[in-house]
């Protein structure tokens, strides 16, 4: 029983979100292969080779693999599917694009988005926006599976596997990316942050989002904010937390000014301490905070601020 | 060129769904079902293409029993010109679906689908992505824009930490984000009309699918709830308790 995780990188770095997926692996028993895709990717090999629980580092280098578009990574993978019996990928974007290509391709029945690894057929994932936990039980030969980051802890450092050079098949070519527009931020990375403090609409305006990010800035936090901000355009959407948005799950969640409509809880709820301030006592949030502030927030905030 | 847009009933987006105490799955007896909110941005989008000129027919298509039909009909109201129903079950998982729509869009002659990046219930975010593999056609997933030129799409997706536009040769899967269009309410006399369009049925064994289930639910139970917090009365308390209780900062 052997696992494949497709590492999530930026041809210069390994996303966080691939530690998770490790671990996720390791959980199934069996070993761990990691395989990068990438162009020029030799440093995210690299780091790959020296987690924990890692065996193996297969590198694919080709042009073909510099965007990480999922017609190409999927035939990579296809390839490669044969030799395993768990491929795995984390639930980013990336992961989600493109690994039911790879399913389909191989006749699998896909599980998204698990949680939990109960055996090396069983897992737990939730539906219904985290309103419902399903235990699935897969009969597929080889499973195919999509790792939720924040479900599994972060493998760490302290492996020494063997990076192995493989080739990809030929290229499809078809597709090409014309344009990036990444938020740049000094802030760390939402889905992997340690602390968020996110804004809602009570917030007020996009001007206004300056006293969250204070907030977040004193505290080395990311910064979030629910859907009902992101829709009345005080935040662009990747900053969105919520179903529709980012699922998050950082040691402190701040919510200040947010109501706690489903929607934003099924996207923060699992954070391990939650802090709600908000000038409405009868708001939702309160009741899945730890703590809970009744105040003004363009009060309570900086006052805050201050007393961090 | 004739534009399929697959769809699914789900329970409505604003009812708060109740697990059932057996534990065999939510309850959907005598709950408000609609069209998933992704499908109605694809059918949205779909229906604006014919507007512009550039799709000449859009056709619904959707898997399950003769209980969908309801919510296929309010498709219809938006501004689709004919459904599909692939007579099945209500659970048939999204492997089969996708193979089930390759079926309909090669008898169709279809040239694009466009269809919700995923469903509220499942959230499994699966069957556009495999019709692509198994149609050997573009994809391109979460778009948030599309822009049609000729035997090409321009496809803006939303990524996590922003947006990347993509160049696709047709023809296309296109999945929706939430972003790409707000989607029309029907209006009475579409709703009216739409009572009149055709809605086919085809047999599941018409499509040669073998939809027997790969996976099995063996329990859904209710998330664990959060133990009730407490209520602070100063910013002073406020820090006090996240440094010495909680001790995360």
């Amino acid at each position: 029983m052997t696992t494949l995780v497709i590492a999530h990188h930026d041809n210069a770095e390994l996303h966080a979100s691939t530690l998770n997926t490790v671990t996720a692996a390791t959980q199934v028993g069996g070993d761990v292969h990691v395989l990068v895709a990438g162009s020029g990717a030799g440093a995210v090999a690299e780091q790959a080779s020296q987690v924990a629980g890692v065996a193996k580092v297969l590198h694919a280098d080709a042009e073909q693999f510099k965007d990480g578009v999922s017609v190409e990574v999927a035939n990579l993978v296809v390839s490669l599917a044969g030799d395993y019996s768990h491929i795995m990928a984390g639930s980013t974007t990336s992961g989600k694009d493109m690994l039911p290509r790879v399913a389909a391709l191989i006749d699998s029945s896909q599980i998204s988005d698990i949680m939990s690894v109960e055996s090396a057929d069983t897992f737990k994932r939730p539906i219904y926006a985290g309103n419902a936990i399903a235990t699935v039980q897969s009969s597929d030969a080889t499973k195919v599976i999509t790792v939720r980051p924040t479900g599994f802890d972060a493998a760490e450092n302290g492996g020494s596997a063997e990076v192995a050079a493989i080739e990809g098949p030929a290229a499809v070519g078809s597709t090409s990316v014309v344009g990036r527009e990444l938020t740049v931020s000094e802030r760390p990375d939402l889905g992997a942050a340690d602390i968020v403090v996110s804004g809602g609409r009570g917030v007020g305006s996009a001007e206004n989002f300056k006293i969250i990010e204070g907030l977040a800035d004193k505290l080395g936090a990311a910064v979030g904010a629910s859907r009902a901000a992101v829709d009345a355009g005080y935040m662009p959407n990747d900053y969105q937390v919520g179903q529709t948005g980012k699922v998050v799950a950082p040691n402190l969640y701040v919510a200040v000014g947010i109501s706690g409509a489903i929607q934003h809880l099924a996207g923060m709820k699992d954070s391990k301490v939650i802090v709600a301030i908000n000038k409405d006592e009868e708001a939702p949030i309160f009741q899945v905070a730890d703590y809970g502030l009744v105040a003004d927030l363009f009060e309570a905030v900086p006052e805050l601020v201050e007393a961090l | 060129m004739k534009v399929l847009v697959p769809v699914k009933r789900v329970i409505d987006a604003y009812v708060s769904i109740r697990v059932k105490s057996d534990g065999s799955g939510v309850d959907t007896d005598n709950v408000k079902m609609s069209l998933n909110p992704f499908c109605e941005i694809a059918l949205e989008e779909a229906i604006r293409l014919k507007e512009a000129g550039t799709a000449t027919e859009v056709v619904l298509v959707s898997v399950g029993s003769a209980d969908i039909e309801t919510v296929m009909r309010s498709g219809l109201a938006m501004g689709a010109d004919r459904a599909i129903r692939v007579d099945a079950d209500n659970d048939v998982e999204p492997l089969a679906i996708a193979k089930i729509l390759k079926h309909v869009v090669e008898t169709e002659e279809a040239g694009l689908v466009i269809t919700g990046k995923q469903s509220i219930d499942g959230d499994n975010n699966q069957t556009g992505q495999m019709l692509s593999a198994l149609l050997g056609w573009s994809q391109a997933t979460f778009a948030s824009e599309v822009v049609l030129e000729g035997d090409s799409a321009k496809v803006t997706r939303e990524i996590d930490g922003g947006l990347e536009t993509v160049a696709i040769p047709m023809p296309a899967v296109i999945t929706t984000d939430l972003r790409l269009n707000e989607p029309r309410y029907p209006t009475l006399p579409n709703i009216m009309k739409a009572k009149k369009k055709p809605l086919d049925v085809i047999a599941l064994a018409d499509t040669g699918v073998d939809a027997a289930k790969r996976q099995t639910i063996t329990n859904v139970s209710p998330p664990e709830a959060r133990s009730a917090g407490v209520m602070v009365g100063s910013v002073a308390e406020l820090v006090d308790k996240l440094k010495n209780e909680a001790k995360v900062i």
